[in-house]
């Protein structure tokens, strides 16, 4: 009889709250009661709010406990859990909770259901079958098949990553590069890390694909350092890509070379700029520097480049699996394909919902998240990260798609969403916002340089209570500077969650007596 | 966490491998604070002959990161979370009670990715989740 199979994710979410304790405890008790069993530690499945997540093999289902502490582990034995036993903790058949199965999961099919390091576990599930296809077409084929899907960049800023491939494509070049902006910075964003840690072949297969359709011989990660357990999942996972095959002088055989070199970030913000990112990566200051040239045309090295977030190139094996037409059939209007949204802040079910574009704001806090976390009504909830816009309950119906948030004065970003209850002062998130920028700017523009420190300045008065008309009209007029006199999105969008704070909660600015609320 | 005292054969033994990388300035710095714990000095011109790089590039670089630090790492290295998602579920009220009982060893960071299970702190390392200052005190002991 084989052994039994128990998942305890590895994911840095999950032992943040005790995963780690969970697994050793499930270990030391097997071997105490001589039950064999092999614990898997997988990636999270992004419901984070049951983390730990503990399940087990039942036959073809996987019967799900949590959260499990470790002082629940004996309970969990008392109770049959390695046979899927009830317990006070069990969820039943994991891929039945109803929070997961609403979902649509393309990009992260696999994460926390495969083993992340097993390369055999990945092909069982579908891995690899995209690439293969890639190595049966023409660099052209490939990135129309791209373009024909709608694929744009998850990164934030939406460009259709097709036109992008092509413009590489179409640049002639001894050689080529492709990076992977992996440097997660905003804030209630972390798909790229929970994929990383969970499926990290998934992203090696779709930057060896765009490798192929574009001619590119060797790619780049961009890593946050805030994610060590990420980087070394990463790591890992390129050295058995190379031992496979899958990367090296002839991927899977077919006399195409490409290989991937990891670098680590430096804690800076600004980096995650595309361009700041391409400066960092050549181990220089993360300098924004000036389009054109178009980092495609003259990017790494001066090199033609292709810039992509991890979220999308994790979909492009997808894509390409599956084809064009399957991937465009979900979403709305220009927004195809799925989105994979990030509940964080003050919810009561955070986690990954992956979803097709177009569901209400309203459905991911309420139905999704559960309300708040700690029980008070919501007041704000922040889309797209530290840039994007502060929107109230009464924006609750917006659909969740680029250009309905560029409509509403938000951007979709990264897809995070931070929810925060009647504690919140917006005056305050709106200082926070120049206040962040002031330490994050890279320096190299006036308006993002000194008008952070000036708006963070003029938003205090604002806070303290000192004339309240003629400081708005200086922040108004300093927000037009830096949002149409910034070299890039830091500058460019740092008025974002500042205007909309001021339109939307207009009470928190308004004739405040002096003082924090 | 255990760093080697500064020599400049030791420096030279981390520096040597980077010969080859595209772009080496960063990795260098990287390298050698993990080893050392910290930038010395010394470590700036060693890195601009060993890559033909101006001082004034490898200075430029370790004082634009955030992470490089040039004074040695202190006992603990406690670092809070205090972006959006941590705000929300407080961690500008934790940090202030943390720097009450550890003062300089608590230092602010932006984000690690664990905003669903906030307020988040990395304890020399260790990424704790749903912080409270006794599951920092536990993991500081």
């Amino acid at each position: 009889m084989s052994s039994i199979k128990v998942y305890v994710p590895g994911d840095s979410a999950a032992v943040s709250v005790g995963a780690d304790e969970v697994a050793l405890e499930i270990s030391r008790l097997a071997s105490a009661s001589n039950v064999e069993l092999e614990i898997i530690r997988n990636g999270t499945r992004g419901v984070l709010w049951l983390e730990p997540l503990v399940e087990v093999q039942v036959g073809v289902d996987r019967v799900g406990y949590g959260p499990v502490r470790a002082e629940d582990v004996a309970g969990l034995f008392q109770a049959q859990f390695l046979t899927g036993g009830s317990h006070a903790l069990c969820i039943g058949e994991v891929a039945q909770l109803p929070w997961l199965a609403q979902q649509d999961r393309i990009t992260f099919k696999r994460v926390g259901i495969v083993d992340p390091l097993s390369l055999s576990d990945y092909q069982a599930q579908g891995g690899l079958v995209g690439l293969e296809r890639a190595l049966s077409m023409t660099g052209e084929e490939i990135v129309a098949e791209v373009i024909e899907s709608g694929l744009r960049g998850r990164g934030g800023a939406g460009f259709p990553a097709g036109i992008k491939w092509k413009t590489v494509l179409e640049t002639s070049g001894e050689s080529k590069y492709i990076c992977c902006n992996a440097d997660e910075g905003d804030s209630g964003t972390f798909a790229d890390r929970i994929l990383i840690e969970g499926d990290p072949f998934t992203l090696i297969e779709g930057m060896t694909i765009a490798a192929i359709a574009v001619g590119a011989g060797e790619g780049f990660i961009y890593i946050r350092s805030e994610y060590p357990a990420a980087v070394a999942k990463l790591s890992n996972a390129i050295q058995i890509a190379r031992e496979f095959g899958l990367l090296g002088s002839s991927v899977l055989g077919s006399g195409n070379a490409f290989d991937i070199k990891i670098r680590v970030g430096g804690g800076s913000y600004v980096c995650g700029e595309e361009t700041a990112m391409l400066e960092s990566i050549e181990g220089k200051r993360g300098v924004v520097r000036s389009k054109p040239p178009l980092p495609a045309i003259s990017g790494l090295f001066g090199k033609p480049t292709v810039i992509n977030n991890v979220l999308t190139l994790a979909s492009v094996p997808a894509v390409l699996a599956e084809g064009a037409a399957s991937y465009k059939s979900r979403g709305v209007g220009r927004s195809l394909g799925t989105q994979i949204f990030q509940l964080a802040g003050n919810v009561k079910q955070g986690g990954i919902v992956e979803t097709g574009f177009g569901i209400s704001l309203g459905e991911l806090v309420h139905g999704y998240g559960g309300g708040s976390l700690s029980g008070k009504a919501i007041k704000a909830v922040q889309i797209g990260g530290p840039l994007g816009a502060y929107f109230a309950p009464k924006n609750f119906d917006l659909p969740m798609d680029y250009e309905s948030l560029i409509a509403a004065g938000g951007m979709l970003g990264h897809g995070g969403i931070v929810i925060f209850d009647t504690e919140v002062d917006l005056a305050i998130q709106a200082k926070f916002a120049m206040d962040f920028c002031a330490i994050e700017s890279c320096g190299k523009c006036t308006p993002c340089r000194l008008g952070s420190t000036r708006g963070a300045e003029t938003i205090q008065r604002i806070i303290d209570g000192e004339d309240f008309e003629p400081n708005k009209r200086i922040l108004l007029d300093l927000c037009e500077v830096m949002t149409d006199g910034s070299l890039c999105a830091m500058g460019g969008l740092t008025p974002m969650p500042v205007m909309s704070a001021m339109i939307n909660f207009p009470e928190d600015f308004e004739n405040r007596g002096g003082g924090a609320k | 966490m255990t760093h080697s005292p500064w020599s400049v054969d030791a420096a030279m033994a981390v520096l040597e491998p980077l010969r080859e990388e595209p772009g080496p300035v960063l990795i260098a710095l990287q390298a050698i604070q993990s080893e050392f714990g910290y930038v010395p000095t010394e470590a700036v011109a060693l890195i601009a002959n060993t890559f033909n790089v101006s001082r004034a590039d490898v200075h430029g670089v370790l004082t634009f990161y955030h992470d490089l630090r040039t004074t040695p790492a202190l006992a603990n290295e406690i670092k809070i979370c205090v972006a959006e998602a941590c705000q929300a579920v407080g961690s500008r009220e934790l940090e202030r009670i943390l720097k009450t009982t550890y003062n300089d060893q608590v230092c602010e960071a932006f984000c690690f990715g664990n905003c669903a299970l906030g307020p988040a702190v990395m304890v020399n390392g260790k990424l704790i989740g749903r912080a409270t200052p006794t599951k920092v005190a536990e993991e500081i002991n």
